[in-house]
């Protein structure tokens, strides 16, 4: 099972088998559903588990040839980046199978779709040949569309599947110009990253080519991630989605687009990143600050949650752009905490739109005392959205707004009043309104989540956020070595490699090289 | 005999049109259908035997007139499964013909015929003839349901054009025989500097062009394509959309860059225009679309532009690259008509919101529509979307020489993403469309299942282990000196 082919082909191996079944079948279409990604997650889990922190290059590789004319393999393999966000995908993945008991209709092309996406989510994180990177993304892109479209809720549903259709795939296509120029410009003839990355450290692509690819590279990812100006599909699409499309997209096929950046742009392109990554900052400034000012505005529980997501958008994009150890690793753990917090979030949105049928929040009040369990995981959802200590963002957070002060420091302040207050604001202002207060009568005899199956998808979320936010040496152990490589690639000064800033209580090769060794017991 | 043995493929296919029309004198019209399906046995049986010809060196026949290389066999094959997909279509299609189903499949294969032919032109006389050869069937092809009036009116629409197309054509190839005491392509190419300076003779390449355009539906000579495909009957708009514009294709290549490379070069900027207004054109005008078969025609109109892209790009790499974005194309376009001819068997329709309900009506026609209708749109992991792939490629590498290329391949994504909108809108009307009118179960023949499948595994697996036939369009590619 620590087979990383087996973590990416066991849903969509299921989606065959489902494919081949007769439409009547539902209770079986589920089942598999639930079997293909809990294979995935136990596959991934077990990679966590067994994956060496210690060593160095990419471990459980798995290579193939595939189109030899053109330099393109299949080729999976995790380091420390990607094991985590692997195994997140999983996670979600599998409670999205679990809260798709809601769909009534079609069941058979529902879990078809879902089970595509969710391999090819698995997929993209998985490869280390960007042809494949790409292919496997839009493999899990086009099936988020027609469950918006098919799926989706609300008035304006046909308008949002539309709009996120043609800006994601905008996004896409311009990510893949700048891809395939990145290839021809590096001249290997090789879609190969590792050989790709070799050949560019020899021989980097000239400083002016680099800043005309990497901005193809930085606004076709940063439209797939909803980097402020190019955010307006995402509240709307995932206001619009089913449940456990909106978890998979909003949790983890978005962070794609900041996977993409780490992992191939910065690194390849460094002069290109080194050029454009003030115009980021203040991008990310845009998501951070506006989208959190917009999500206050909010009745929609839906659209409040989709705002909120742009917004912490904002913390990974600002990790990234000060280019340094701190803050690419906060970025990465950004990710892995958003993409738990964003589906429990959505599946929490989910349940209650299935259980009262509206989620204007005016309409709601004092649902704790109906619904206590699924208003504790919604409050401490809420919570570790607004950045409290135990939940995985704040570490990620902490990370990031550490790593960025040396380069960006005004963006930095006013990130902090973004994190601090404004999403403080509107999370907590949410909690109230829903939560708290007198009962409307229409709502006495609601009942909350009956058993533990429906429990299960939101326990496990939230139990990942706890263990990472507890412990998040689980991820930057993993994370660091392979971050500092590629912000030695990207160039960046060493002063900030080595500024005393740096907090060593997260960062555990500085720690490793400042304290005495421990002792072995 | 070596002459007769290079037009072997032809004399084939030829020899099943002429047993078709013999054997239907005989036949009782309880035996039509079989008649049929036997020569959809013999053409498949001619593409297998395709693969065990091969020419490494090109074989040239009949005085230098024919040639039989590569680029020749690979779009011989390309028509030939064309053709095996359309006539089953044309088969299925056959209970809407008032009279004459076998006449209507012989004329397909005499259509066919002149299609291989023109892919082995090597002489601007035998590139006459065998387009005549296409296009004067196709007149009869096009107006076949006589009794219906837009067929009818089709048929006109398509007669006028195409013989204003054919005068332009005769009158460029007079103009550059003229000039250059040749009609043969290779011996032109050899002329003295001054015979290709000459600008006669590009005013007679230019009209010949527009010749070629017409069959390729580029703008601005494809006004006729959406009024002639709506009219048409479903398989012939089929044929229209794959062999009829594939054959205006491998011409141009012939004469752009075997005939006149010389003139060719100092024409890129002009092909660049023209690729890109067909590929705004199409996807521009398919937006508002109603009729699936006008849609079809307007994204036909686009798809020349995107295999425009290959010829502009004018090297080995982008004519390979488009000969397998073609591939793909095939397979697409003709399982959107075959599913189109079955789910509107005994009616006249061809609205798009008609298409409600298919998936209740039949779930393997929706999937076959959705599947192709992705492929058009270009979405991993079908062909088109490595067609596209190929062709952004070659166009981006080809920037560094002629950097219009860029503006073309950033064209290129807009297009596709307002593509998008309109193959998705199909879609839904598929699986989310309201009010069906019908919706009782529909029985699908399984040569047509099958035919469908073949369809579906061709862009899938086009898609997901593009080697194989990449390598084909390479070698073909390659058959062509830049």
């Amino acid at each position: 099972m620590e087979n990383l082919t087996f973590i990416v082909f066991a849903p969509l191996v299921a989606a065959g088998i489902i494919a081949l079944l007769p439409r009547t079948f539902n209770v079986l279409f589920r089942l598999l559903a639930l079997a293909g990604t809990l294979a995935s997650l136990i596959g991934a889990l077990r990679v966590f588990l067994n994956f060496d922190a210690t060593a160095t290059g990419l471990q459980f590789e798995q290579q193939a040839r595939w189109v030899d004319a053109l330099g393109i393999s299949y080729h999976l393999g995790v380091d420390g980046l990607n094991v985590g966000l692997i195994l997140m995908g999983a996670i979600v993945a599998f409670a999205a199978a679990c809260v798709s008991r809601e769909i009534a209709q079609w069941q058979k092309l529902y879990y078809i779709l879902l089970l595509l996406m969710a391999g090819g989510i698995l997929g993209a994180f998985a490869s280390f040949d960007i042809f494949l990177f790409y292919f496997f993304h839009e493999l899990a892109l086009v099936p988020t569309f027609i469950l918006i479209g098919v799926w989706g809720r609300g008035d304006r549903r046909q308008y949002a599947t539309f709009q996120i259709t043609l800006y994601l795939s905008l996004g896409a296509l311009i990510t893949l110009i700048g891809l395939i120029a990145l290839y021809l410009a590096a001249g290997t003839h090789s879609f190969n990253l590792l050989e790709l990355t070799r050949h560019l450290a020899v021989e980097p692509i000239s400083a002016g080519l680099q800043n005309v690819i990497f901005p193809l590279l930085l606004f076709g990812f940063g439209i797939l991630v909803s980097l402020w100006p190019f955010h307006t599909w995402a509240p709307l699409g995932y206001s619009a989605a089913p449940t456990a499309a909106a978890m998979l997209h909003a949790g983890v096929l978005k962070k794609f687009g900041l996977y993409g950046l780490i992992r191939i742009a910065v690194p390849l392109l460094p002069t290109g990143a080194q050029h454009w990554m003030n115009t980021l900052a203040l991008l990310c400034l845009g998501n951070i600050l506006y989208c959190g000012l917009v999500a206050m505005r909010q009745r929609d529980l839906n659209l409040l949650i989709g705002n909120s997501s742009v917004a912490h958008m904002g913390f990974a994009f600002l990790g990234i752009a000060s280019l340094s150890v701190i803050g690419v690793t906060g970025t990465v753990l950004v990710m892995i905490a958003h993409g738990l917090l964003a589906a429990l979030s959505f599946a929490v949105s989910g349940y209650l739109h299935g259980r009262l049928g509206t989620l204007q929040m005016d309409q709601m009040g004092g649902l704790l005392r109906r619904m206590p369990f699924i208003g504790a995981v919604m409050v401490m959802a809420m919570f570790a959205g607004c950045g409290l200590p135990g939940f995985a963002n704040f570490p990620g957070e902490a990370l990031v707004l550490f790593g960025s002060w040396s380069t960006h420091r005004a963006v930095t302040v006013l990130a902090t009043w973004g994190a601090l207050v404004v999403a403080a604001v509107y999370m907590l202002r949410a909690v109230r309104v829903i939560w708290h207060g007198p009962v409307a009568d229409r709502w006495k005899e609601l009942a909350d989540a009956p058993n533990l199956w429906v429990k299960l998808p939101f326990a496990l979320l939230l139990a990942a956020l706890l263990v990472f936010g507890c412990c998040p040496r689980l991820l930057t152990d993993k994370i660091a070595p392979v971050v500092e490589t590629i912000v030695q690639q990207a160039g960046a000064p060493p002063a900030i490699l080595t500024a005393g800033s740096k907090p060593t209580w997260f960062s555990p090769t500085a720690a490793r090289e400042t304290m005495p060794a421990p002792i072995e017991p | 005999m070596s002459h007769l043995n290079a037009i072997g493929l032809e004399i084939a296919v030829l020899a099943t049109g002429l047993a078709l029309l013999l054997l239907d004198l005989w036949a009782k019209p309880g035996q039509r259908r079989q008649l049929a399906y036997g020569a959809v046995l013999a053409l498949g049986a001619i593409f297998v035997a395709s693969f065990a010809v091969s020419a490494p060196e090109p074989r040239l026949a009949f005085g230098g007139l024919y040639v039989l290389d590569e680029l020749a066999l690979f779009f011989k094959r390309f028509f030939l499964l064309a053709a095996v997909i359309v006539l089953v279509t044309e088969i299925e299609f056959a209970e809407r013909l008032d009279a004459g189903s076998s006449e209507y499949h012989a004329l397909t294969l005499f259509a066919l015929v002149g299609m291989m032919f023109a892919a082995s032109a090597n002489d601007f006389a035998l590139l006459f003839v065998a387009l005549e050869l296409v296009t004067v069937t196709f007149y009869v092809l096009v107006s076949y349901q006589r009794r219906r009036t837009p067929s009818l009116e089709a048929g006109v629409k398509y007669l006028i054009l195409g013989a204003l197309s054919s005068a332009f054509l005769v009158y460029g190839i007079a103009l550059v025989f003229g000039v250059s005491g040749t009609m043969n392509f290779l011996h032109l190419t050899a002329s003295p500097p001054e015979i290709l300076q000459s600008p006669l003779l590009a005013i007679g390449l230019l009209l010949v062009l527009v010749g070629l355009g017409f069959k390729v539906a580029a703008v601005p000579f494809q006004i006729w394509a959406p009024d002639v495909c709506q009219g048409a009957p479903l398989p012939t708009t089929a044929f229209l959309a794959v062999g009829s514009k594939a054959t205006g294709i491998v011409l141009l290549l012939r004469v752009l860059f075997v005939a006149a490379p010389a003139v060719t070069a100092r024409w890129n900027h002009a092909l660049l225009v023209v690729a890109a207004l067909t590929i705004l054109y199409g996807v521009l005008c398919a937006i508002p679309q109603r009729s699936l078969k006008r849609l079809m025609a307007y994204s036909s109109i686009a798809n020349a532009g995107y295999l425009l892209i290959g010829v502009c790009v004018g090297n080995t790499e982008g004519v390979a690259a488009m000969l397998f974005y073609l591939g793909g194309y095939l397979f697409a376009v003709l399982a959107v008509f075959l599913v189109a001819t079955l789910a509107w068997r005994g009616t006249d329709a061809d609205e798009i919101p008609g298409l409600a309900g298919l998936c209740q009506r039949s779930p393997f026609l929706a999937g076959g529509l959705t599947l192709a209708m992705m492929s058009l749109a270009g979405v991993p992991p079908l062909a088109g979307f490595f067609g596209k792939f190929l062709l952004l490629k070659a166009a981006i590498l080809g920037g560094a020489t002629h950097p219009g290329l860029y503006w073309l391949a950033g064209l290129t994504i807009v297009a596709v993403v307002i593509s998008l909108y309109y193959y998705f809108g199909v879609i839904r009307a598929v699986y989310w469309g309201e009010n069906p009118a019908d919706v009782s179960p529909l029985a699908v023949s399984w040569p047509a299942r099958a035919v469908l499948g073949l369809c579906l595994f061709g862009m899938l697996w086009l898609g997901l282990f593009p080697a194989n036939v990449l390598n084909l369009a390479q070698i073909a590619a390659a058959a062509i000196k830049f």
